[in-house]
């Protein structure tokens, strides 16, 4: 049945038709609307989950590793502050080869307090092991959770995913979306090596380093196969449920000049840049990235390249335009725009794209040639 | 695509009000998005939510710029704020008053939501709910049809006090 709600409340749908065995958070803005609608679930039945109510987010992401490592599905939601405080912790989860689901709702780190978006958070966890997607509407926002949970989960893969909204901009909005009966299209949870109270072993325990070595080349081997298995997933998704998901969402890029590269919802407001352009007669596609990593294979031989990055590694530059640049070997116009939750339409896309200045970088309404 | 920006008081159900007429919208076969505009927000403040009613699924997430429709749910905020800013030329505008207002160039409605909502004994916390009567005027200006507000607010609240207040607003709105 077609619903109108938030993009909390589908995440927090989704993750009650994949029944984890545990959920344990702690509420930030924007993500509280979340864990509130899981615990509502709870406890009035609709969901039969342990939810641990934690004193922080380190305490979530430990509550969520140790439920994994003895066998159990898992999902916690966190924001900002709360993801940078829980950093110890998730690298701890892809290094133990964990596979709990987490949405994060991307929102700006302090100081100053700013509550609205920004994918900082996010890349600031780019190195942990963590699977991260980005999605861009609150249909994409359900069907995406319920995905990430069969990838974490597949023996191929065994790694934590990051499911990423733009905070307030998708987990606020309300759209028009539709639930599926997922079946046993998200199998039951199975890891080789969990806690056996009959045959106990050590976890955690030290590992020299011929031992650490392989131990992080099986994460990167694993991310590597992670490709096959999204791609597999997406496709069963398609057959069963009638929609169909790539690493990447390509708007218009066929016989592009020019294609602008984003996350998130910026990359469907993009869409609406685009069609002004190929109004005017400029040849210009959209390519939006949904899984950041592992970090798709992109073809842009012979376009211009624009890239809009919603956050910021100082000193050096916009993450996205560096990933870009360096997977690609193209040159780009890197715009940072969006930042704290700056407003970004799709007139200003449209602009960043006409004035593009390759090889260059502009911060929207500092030093931006628009 | 018609964009509608709601005036309201943090509290009186302006963004329930613009989920209802999303729902609405949905209900006759159309594509529709809410969102509320998130500042500083706290109960009795000057707020804002958004509409945008399309035939196509909506790609925009930036705000609405230039309106082809104002509610306003509470005439109060008008001093404090310019409720008619961007309004498109020839825009209509809505106001929750028991007088007519008058706005060069733009058509004005106005309906006494407060007055339909006490009659009906529709209350939460001591102030009138406005946000069921209020889609029933809307409906009657014609951007979703009165069938599917009805049904969109039977879908939220069983309490079928709103739907005789949405009724009564269709009704007593000024055409």
């Amino acid at each position: 049945m077609r619903k109108i709600v938030t993009g909390n409340k589908a995440v927090a749908e989704a993750v009650r038709e994949a029944k984890p065995d545990v959920v344990a958070a702690y509420p930030i803005t924007p993500q509280t609307e979340i864990v509130e609608t899981l615990a509502d679930y709870v406890s009035n039945g609709q969901l039969a989950s342990q939810y641990i109510a934690v004193e922080s987010e380190h305490s979530a992401m430990a509550a969520c590793i140790g439920a994994a490592i003895a066998g159990g599905r898992t999902f916690t939601a966190t924001s900002s502050q709360g993801l940078a405080y829980m950093h110890e912790m998730t690298n701890w989860a892809a290094g133990a080869r964990l596979p709990i689901v987490m949405a994060n709702v991307n929102r700006s780190l302090a100081p100053g307090w700013n509550l609205w978006a920004e994918h900082t958070d996010a890349m600031q966890e780019r190195d942990t092991g963590w699977l991260q997607v980005y999605v861009s509407t609150v249909q994409e926002a359900y069907d995406t959770i319920l995905m990430a949970f069969r990838i974490a989960e597949h023996q191929d893969v065994l790694l934590p995913v990051m499911v990423n909204l733009d905070g307030f901009t998708l987990s606020h909005i309300m759209q028009p979306f539709d639930m599926v009966e997922p079946g046993d299209f998200i199998p039951p949870i199975h890891l080789s090596e969990m806690i056996d109270p009959k045959n106990p072993k050590g976890y955690g325990t030290i590992a020299g380093p011929a031992e650490y070595f392989r131990f992080r080349w099986e994460i990167e081997r694993s991310m590597r196969e992670a490709v096959n298995v999204i791609e597999e997933t997406q496709a069963e998704f398609g057959e069963r449920f009638g929609r169909t998901y790539g690493l990447t969402e390509e708007y218009r890029c066929d016989d592009a000049d020019v294609v602008v590269v984003s996350l998130g919802t910026l990359g469907k407001e993009a869409e609406v840049a685009i069609d002004i352009l190929r109004d005017e007669g400029i040849k210009a596609g959209s390519l939006r990235l949904r899984w950041f990593r592992p970090f798709p294979e992109l073809n842009l031989a012979g376009k211009d390249v624009v890239v809009i990055d919603r956050d910021y590694s100082f000193g050096f530059g916009g993450v996205l335009a560096h990933s870009i640049r360096s997977k690609n070997l193209v040159k780009v116009y890197s715009v940072i725009a969006g930042l704290g939750g700056q407003e970004v339409t799709y007139d200003d896309i449209a602009g960043f794209i006409r004035h593009r200045r390759i090889g260059e970088e502009s911060w929207f309404g500092v030093n931006a040639h628009v | 695509m018609f964009e509608i920006r709601i005036h309201s008081r943090g509290g009186q159900g302006g963004v329930t009000a613009a989920r209802l007429l999303a729902m609405a919208a949905l209900n006759d076969g159309n594509f529709a998005t809410a969102c509320p505009f998130y500042g500083a927000e706290r109960r009795g403040a000057p707020i804002v939510s958004f509409v945008r009613i399309d035939k196509h699924p909506i790609r925009i997430y930036s705000q609405i710029r230039n309106p082809d429709l104002i509610v306003v749910l509470d005439a109060s905020v008008m001093p404090a704020v310019d409720v008619l800013h961007g309004l498109k030329t020839g825009g209509r505008i809505l106001i929750n008053s028991a007088h007519k207002q008058d706005f060069a160039g733009y058509v004005t409605n106005h309906v006494d939501l407060t007055s339909i909502a006490l009659r009906e004994n529709l209350m939460v916390a001591g102030s009138p709910i406005l946000n069921t009567p209020v889609i029933g005027a809307l409906a009657r200006t014609g951007i979703v049809s009165a069938d599917s507000a009805k049904s969109a607010i039977r879908g939220m609240f069983s309490d079928e006090r709103n739907i005789r207040a949405a009724e009564a607003a269709y009704d007593e709105v000024s055409t």
